[in-house]
């Protein structure tokens, strides 16, 4: 499964407990749209951690990095995960 | 708001501090929010030009306005201009589902809705078949975005012609809104242990003292830069905007500490000196210290309410935050504030939330109304301007708070809390009365979650408990007896929860039983439960 669909399964099922894609758009900020609170963020984090074997540092928590799947995907590209 | 006889500004309703900050120094910076800063100039212009609008929309004096907004600018200048149409404005925290959305606006009987497009999910279920709204202003609207017959307008608090409502008279029509001290300036909705949240009703004259007696105590002035993370549907999120219009001080808008590295960079860049919050975002703060240090020396005073202050954070945030004072604090909706600790004595008294605020009194009874002895257990009561003027439309459940006070006629807040007060008068939290679970700052009450529990035709019973959590004070957790024809599961039920309240209310986890231990009476026994829960959790974690 590529990198945006792994995430994509992650929001929709855990966040979202949906399966209606449509429910996602990559570009919507998860705060904005209250997808994910600020408990969701640190959840967030340990997925990506387990998942890609990385490690998000603290200020690597931000916005830019992590509130919306594009934003996600680029972070981890970023990371060299792709 | 009368001024045209006299060159004085009156201050006697909450909303004239906004006048008042206005013609002393209008071009000061009111509100700040991501790369926008907002003047009083700003403020009170855009306040009386959406107050005029709302007129339009017919609110008399005493009419509700909802304001179903996150922290942002437009929330607080429609705080302002409903209170300038003479209405009472009730601000709804943007988590809140569509069913309860609902509920309160029905239950509040709004007239006007003041909200967002990105909320159209939530708020056009809500206002499906609402008999009381006349109208719905709407922050980056867009025609037909919220699919309803009910009259829909734009409002973004940065439209033209601002200097018009200035105009004598446009400011003699805000004149003929004649509120008094006595009327309602407020509905603030708080959870309540029968699983529907009650409005709690706040004057003029009581907010207003409030709010100068909390400027009081924290040593506040109008120098102060407060940085605003809680939301202000929360009374402690609200009393920092109303402190900050009535000392004609800055405050700065963070919609929430979600990316706490974001609020830490906020934090930098905009040198707040005032930052108030709640023990699970100070646990945060000290987890990521632990990790790498962070020091923020702008900041001169930090508060905490919503749930104690664990005593071992004390020396972390003194680390964090080295040139703050540190103000312990208790309180509830229903008065706003109860008591606060002199920052001087945190080390000295430990686990003591302090004294009553300036202006108002604490006593302690017992069952029968009898003072109790120093150091002994007895209820709390609370006497002053700041108590409540009652929930609204529940005057069985008013009476149950507000009690007869010693002078004819006067009412005292019973908080139904129960606290020791030492020898000194220093008061120390024992327990609540009820079963109200505190996470993560919110109150959640387990009947309204037990009720959406229920909704779920599989669950047979469902019993919620709140069982002691390091950084949330309290996690919530569901013991759920299921109809065993069906297979829930965890996700299902979390699923469920999920779209039918407010995320903080979502049980952390979910307990399946076969059967729910009781009482001889056929109550669920709580106690039991709770142990079980802690069992499990332990269990969990190792």
């Amino acid at each position: 499964m590529s990198v945006i669909n792994k995430i994509r399964k992650e929001i929709l099922e855990n966040y979202l407990f949906s399966e209606d894609e449509s429910e996602l758009n990559n570009d919507e900020s998860f705060l904005e749209y209250g997808i994910i609170d600020s408990t969701g963020v640190l959840e967030l984090i340990f997925f990506l951690e387990e998942e890609f074997s990385i490690e998000v540092k603290d200020r690597e928590m931000i916005p830019e990095n992590l509130d919306s799947v594009t934003n996600l995907v680029n972070y981890l590209k970023a990371k060299g995960i792709e | 708001m009368i001024v045209s006889n006299t060159k004085q500004v009156i201050n006697r309703l909450l909303s004239d501090s906004l006048r008042c900050s206005y013609q002393n120094k209008p071009d000061k910076i009111a509100v700040i929010e991501a790369d926008e800063s907002y003047t009083y100039s700003d403020l009170y212009l855009q306040s009386t030009q959406l107050a005029h609008r709302l007129i339009e929309r017919g609110v008399i004096k005493g009419d509700r306005v909802a304001i179903f907004l996150d922290n942002s600018w437009q929330a607080i200048v429609s705080i302002y201009a409903t209170m300038y149409a003479g209405g009472v404005f009730v601000v709804i925290n943007p988590q809140t589902k569509a069913g309860k959305l609902q509920y309160i606006l029905e239950d509040c009987e709004s007239k006007v809705l003041i909200t967002a497009r990105k909320y159209k999910k939530v708020v056009s279920p809500a206002i499906k078949n609402n008999s009381f709204l006349n109208g719905i202003v709407i922050k980056n609207f867009e025609q037909g975005c919220f699919s309803t017959d009910i009259p829909c307008e734009a409002f973004d608090g940065s439209e033209q012609n601002t200097a018009e409502p200035n105009t004598p008279k446009k400011r003699a029509q805000l004149d003929l809104v004649r509120v008094i001290p006595t009327d309602l300036a407020a509905l603030i909705y708080t959870s309540g242990s029968t699983g529907f949240p009650k409005g709690v009703m706040q004057t003029h004259q009581s907010m207003f003292f409030t709010a100068w007696s909390l400027i009081e105590y924290l040593r506040m002035d109008e120098n102060d830069r407060i940085f605003l993370v809680l939301p202000i549907a929360f009374d402690y999120g609200l009393y920092q905007v109303l402190i900050s219009v009535n000392l004609g001080a800055t405050i700065i808008l963070e919609q929430s500490f979600a990316y706490p590295a974001k609020i830490y960079t906020r934090i930098e860049e905009t040198q707040p000196t005032v930052f108030p919050a709640v023990p699970t975002m100070y646990a945060h703060m000290i987890a990521a210290y632990q990790r790498e240090p962070i020091s923020f020396p702008s900041i001169k005073t930090i508060t905490n309410t919503a749930a104690a202050l664990h005593v071992d954070s004390v020396p972390w945030l003194h680390k964090i935050f080295p040139n703050a004072l540190i103000f312990k604090m208790y309180g509830l909706t229903e008065c706003k504030r109860v008591c606060y600790l002199e920052p001087e004595l945190i080390d000295e008294k430990t686990s003591s939330v302090g004294k009553a605020i300036p202006g108002t009194e604490t006593f302690l009874l017992s069952e029968d109304g009898k003072p109790v002895a120093a150091n002994e257990p007895g209820i709390l009561h609370v006497r002053g301007p700041h108590v409540m003027a009652g929930y609204w439309h529940q005057p069985e459940r008013t009476e149950k708070m507000l009690i007869d006070g010693i002078l004819p006629g006067e009412k005292v807040l019973c908080t139904h809390d129960i606290f020791k007060m030492d020898d000194e008068g220093y008061l120390y939290f024992v327990s609540r009365s009820d079963d109200i679970i505190k996470s993560k700052g919110e109150k959640v009450s387990p009947t309204e979650v037990e009720n959406i529990l229920l909704k779920l035709d599989a669950v047979l019973e469902a019993a919620v408990v709140g069982i002691a959590d390091e950084t949330s004070g309290q996690s919530i957790v569901a013991f759920i007896v299921q109809d065993e024809k069906n297979n829930l599961n965890s996700k299902k039920i979390r699923m469920h929860c999920s779209n039918n309240m407010e995320s903080f209310m979502v049980p952390s986890f979910i307990i399946f039983i076969d059967e729910m231990p009781k009482s001889p009476n056929g109550k669920i026994d709580k106690k039991l439960l709770v142990t079980k829960a802690e069992t499990a959790n332990a269990n969990r974690r190792s």
